[in-house]
């Protein structure tokens, strides 16, 4: 008698986790990077995202590898060196029905890419836009990125003199509604927020601390394991209701937030770091430079304002795909171009 | 008023120049002058004369000099002449200047207080009292300067013997809807017409006389064109950055589909406009809105192209279709934003670093700009790659005449895209597999359900089936086949247009340069030196480009570029025939006339 082997639990879809996953990484072994992929997939799967919809978005550098890693059913695109966030703009425009996936790093969007980033956050291009920030230029073997704390030393003992850049910050200050900072090391944050990520009609920053384990994790290096772990300080436990499940979860009423996305999803909130309110745009900004004065990581969703319009809606675009539309759908008739020839005469 | 305003110096008994002039105006920018000289043009033009109009403008919103030329021509020559034969003076800054560079006979309208007339005796003068015109015809102090300038227009169609009637109905065209303002400018080309009537002699060195040349045609810029040709082709992602001369095809374009474009029901709209922060992302914007099942577009000059080059690139090997205007003007850098010039013919050909190669269109006239517009979004949905069209500022700004443009009645062609159905039906799909044997393959679009067909492209090395490769093997089936769908685009692209007065000696141009080509070639033949026209149309070069370069004795390329951009590629393209290609150029910044060019031909056939 042999044994059967267990079937593999499945989501909504009926998929299984391995429906999620993608090719295998050949990132250095222990890289951040593959805990934030490996998170991209429970979540992914945990939510029943419909793989076919979901594109991948990168520039260049080790983060922006990892597209290929995540979601095979998708379509992935891997760009330019900081030219990702148009790429996600114009295929978020031709279908709307898209769920759009950007991964990048710290050098890709704080620096060479800075312009691009900036204004796909101010356009609200709907995205979930992932910044694998581990201070150092891996690719090319350690050097600063622009995200790198002032006095951190680099593995050869070079000191930072510049003031690091701080996308979560920049993000609220352009009027982004969905912006979260997590480490990588911590999965069950992650997850909670990446699911609640799926769920936001808009862009949403995450700047996900990601330690490099061949350039930057010695002790000299604020980007290090133990460093970020000694450092981080969840601002609150998250967690994340499907509007599938709203009507099966009880959410313990007195100390939990709960704040209600357009689709009925639901993200609970219960606060650790006391009196933050991640609603409100200016406490989040005060609270976040406090804690970097003091050298923390401050974690977990730092701001989110869950109806402001996306891209395609700011544009008044039709509901239906652009991609989609025909000839029949786009091309004014003969009469039309007459009158236009009668107007020039 | 009988007797005849004296023309110093022009022999007597000359004959009168009947619809073949060119009126130059010197004004100042910013000052209202452009409708002005609108109007000018459209009045001659409802005369039923043939007439084209060259705007020469400093990049500048307001107080530097700027020039507009305006050519009538019986026998349809719409090409800048160099030489004025009346000039129209606003502007202290430049009179004199423009005096001393004046052609003999010429008549000189001017602003009284100028007291141009002592500056050289070989002229005839007119000095019109503008200021006390204006006053005594608008009512209204602050609107004196911008009226002032239609003082010159009636002033002028006395001159030319132009029916008020034809002016006022230009006034009203140009000013559209505008009841007040069509009033005020319709008083001062009274005013100026009825002065010059009491005030000047008649002359008979220039006249228009009516005609019916103009029977059914229309006035419109080469990026109004382009952008009616984008609107029918159903371009659905636009995204751009503003930049001189391209700006207005997008504006253009912008405003058509603000009628054309939205569902009369919701008010929703089925194209996504983005201006974007720079042509970089301009560039990224249309080439993943056309991987992902868009018609995308962008328009730019010179410099856009030079910032947009590694995402073409990245097009080129991915393989993503975009349509790209460029607007081409002055370059190097910054050059002269707003004057002309063939300037990127090898920019365009070969945009991007590594081996690349791009179709290129070059439309020659207004019905051109419109066809070649609609064409390219078939073309870059066909080959799955950025598509250039390539203009100037004199095609794209300038005000051409032109047969209405025909209905585009070519289906769209979409390309090889698979949907589910088809996905679900093939066994081993691979995005970069050559199954047809003509370099281009089968592609899927995001979002298509089923399971099948995702794939995930990069601009790194990669293999059929779009997976990540450095191995050699893998990356010459990519280039090569990209090579070989290049040699399929030959069949594909518009075949050149000839000109032939039946000689082994060969004339090639492209673009903005076919007036003038065509007008030197005439000259040429009165001088008895016939020539064949070919005027290319697009890149690659086709069956028929090979057969006129083996035939002919000598190929002059006509070219507006300092370099011999295009003779260039034709030497590289044909390098057993290199010594037969001479480059004839013009890049000044003023559009090409037919003159340069004969001299230019003739000084090589004396050699």
């Amino acid at each position: 008698m042999t044994t059967a082997t267990p079937a593999a639990p499945t989501n909504q879809l009926g998929f299984t986790k391995q429906d999620y996953v993608g090719s295998k990484s050949t990132l250095c072994a222990g890289c951040g990077h593959d805990a934030i992929t490996a998170q991209i997939i429970n979540a992914a799967f945990e939510s029943s995202i419909e793989g076919y919809r979901v594109t991948k978005y990168s520039g260049i550098g080790c983060s922006s590898k990892t597209p290929a890693y995540f979601i095979n059913q998708g379509w992935g695109f891997n760009s330019v060196h900081g030219r990702m966030p148009s790429i996600a703009t114009g295929a978020s425009l031709a279908n709307r029905n898209l769920i759009n996936i950007g991964v990048s790093g710290d050098g890709d969007s704080m620096s060479i890419g800075m312009g691009q980033f900036v204004h796909a956050v101010r356009r609200n291009v709907p995205m979930i836009y992932i910044i694998e920030d581990n201070g150092v230029y891996g690719l090319t073997k350690g050097q600063f990125s622009a995200t790198a704390d002032k006095g951190s030393h680099l593995k050869n003992g070079a000191v930072n003199d510049l003031p690091p850049i701080d996308p979560c910050t920049l993000a609220i200050e352009l009027g982004c509604g969905f912006v979260a900072r997590c480490f990588s090391g911590n999965p069950k944050q992650l997850n909670a927020i990446l699911k609640s990520a799926f769920a936001y009609q808009g862009m949403v920053v995450l700047d996900i601390i990601s330690p490099c384990v061949t350039f930057n994790n010695h002790d000299a290096s604020t980007r290090s394991y133990k460093h970020v772990k000694d450092h981080d300080f969840p601002l609150h436990d998250l967690g994340f209701i499907q509007y599938s499940e709203v009507e099966d979860v009880e959410i313990a009423a007195g100390t939990t937030e709960v704040v209600a996305f357009p689709d009925g999803s639901k993200v609970a909130i219960k606060a650790i770091h006391e009196g933050y309110d991640p609603t409100d745009r200016f406490g989040a900004m005060k609270a976040i430079h406090e804690s970097m004065a003091k050298g923390e990581f401050l974690t977990g969703l730092l701001y989110i304002n869950p109806t402001q319009p996306p891209l395609p809606d700011v544009l008044n675009l039709v509901d239906g795909p652009l991609s989609s539309l025909g000839e029949s759908d786009l091309k004014p008739s003969p009469e039309v171009l007459d009158k236009i020839m009668k107007d020039l005469m | 008023m009988t007797a005849t305003l004296a023309t110093p110096m022009r022999p007597s008994g000359a004959k009168t120049r009947i619809n073949d002039f060119s009126i130059q105006v010197a004004t100042v920018n910013g000052s209202g002058s452009q409708t002005a000289n609108t109007v000018l043009l459209r009045a001659i033009f409802q005369m039923g004369v043939l007439v084209s109009g060259k705007n020469l403008f400093p990049s500048n919103i307001a107080g530097l000099p700027t020039w507009f030329t305006i050519r009538a021509s019986a026998k349809g020559y719409v090409a800048r002449k160099a030489s004025n034969e009346m000039l129209i003076l606003m502007n202290p800054e430049t009179a004199k200047e423009d005096i001393a560079k004046s052609d003999a006979h010429a008549l000189v309208i001017y602003d009284e207080p100028l007291q141009l007339d002592k500056l050289r005796e070989d002229l005839a003068y007119i000095p019109v009292p503008f200021q006390k015109l204006v006053t005594a015809s608008c009512p209204e102090p602050k609107l004196h300067k911008l009226v002032k300038n239609m003082i010159y227009v009636g002033v002028a169609a006395r001159l030319l013997s132009i029916d008020m009637e034809e002016v006022k109905k230009a006034i009203t065209k140009q000013l559209k809807g505008k009841a007040k303002a069509i009033e005020i400018n319709q008083a001062a080309a009274v005013a100026g017409y009825d002065w010059a009537m009491e005030n000047i002699q008649d002359q008979d060195h220039i006249k228009v006389v009516r005609d019916d040349k103009t029977q059914g045609l229309i006035i419109v810029d080469g990026n109004e064109a382009c952008a009616l040709g984008a609107l029918f082709a159903g371009v659905t992602v636009v995204g751009w950055y503003p930049i001189t001369p391209a700006s207005s095809l997008v504006e253009t374009f912008i405003e058509y589909a603000e009628e054309y474009r939205k569902d009369p029901k919701t008010g929703k709209s089925n194209v996504a406009i983005v201006q974007m922060e720079d042509e970089l992302a301009s560039a990224g914007v249309v080439l993943s809105a056309g991987w992902a099942g868009a018609r995308s577009m962008t328009s730019t000059a010179g410099p856009g192209v030079s910032l947009m080059s590694e995402f073409i690139g990245l097009g080129y090997y991915v393989e993503a279709p975009g349509v790209f205007f460029n607007v081409a003007r002055t370059g190097p850098s910054t050059g002269l934003p707003t004057r002309t010039q063939q300037s990127d013919v090898e920019l365009c050909a070969k945009c991007s670093h590594g081996d690349t190669q791009h179709i290129n269109l070059y439309p020659g006239n207004m019905e051109e700009c419109f066809q070649f517009a609609y064409d390219a979004f078939d073309l870059a949905e066909r080959f799955q790659t950025p598509i250039f069209v390539v203009t100037d500022l004199d095609l794209g700004m300038q005000n051409w005449s032109s047969r209405p443009f025909a209905y585009p009645a070519t289906p769209y062609d979409r390309g090889k895209v698979l949907d589910q159905k088809q996905l679900a039906e093939i066994k081993d799909w691979g995005r970069y597999k050559d199954v047809d044997g003509d370099g281009i393959c089968y592609r899927s679009l995001p979002g298509t359900p089923g399971g099948k067909g995702s794939y995930f492209t990069r601009g790194s090395g990669h293999n059929e089936y779009a997976q990540y490769s450095e191995k050699p093997e893998d990356y010459l089936q990519v280039v090569d086949r990209l090579k070989r769908k290049y040699e399929t685009a030959k069949t594909h692209v518009p075949t050149p247009v000839f000109r032939n007065l039946g000689s082994p000696k060969g004339v090639l141009a492209f673009g903005s340069s076919d007036p003038a080509v065509i007008e030197a070639q005439d000259l040429l033949a009165e001088g008895g030196l016939k020539t064949d026209y070919l005027r290319l149309r697009a890149l690659p070069f086709t069956a028929e480009v090979d057969a006129f370069v083996q035939e002919k004795q000598v190929v002059y390329v006509v070219e507006q570029n300092r370099d011999g951009q295009m003779a260039n590629l034709f030497r590289e393209t044909y390098p057993e025939f290199a010594t037969k290609f001479k480059s004839i150029l013009h890049y000044n910044g003023h559009a090409i006339d037919a003159q340069g060019i004969v001299d230019q031909i003739t000084a090589f056939e004396q050699q």
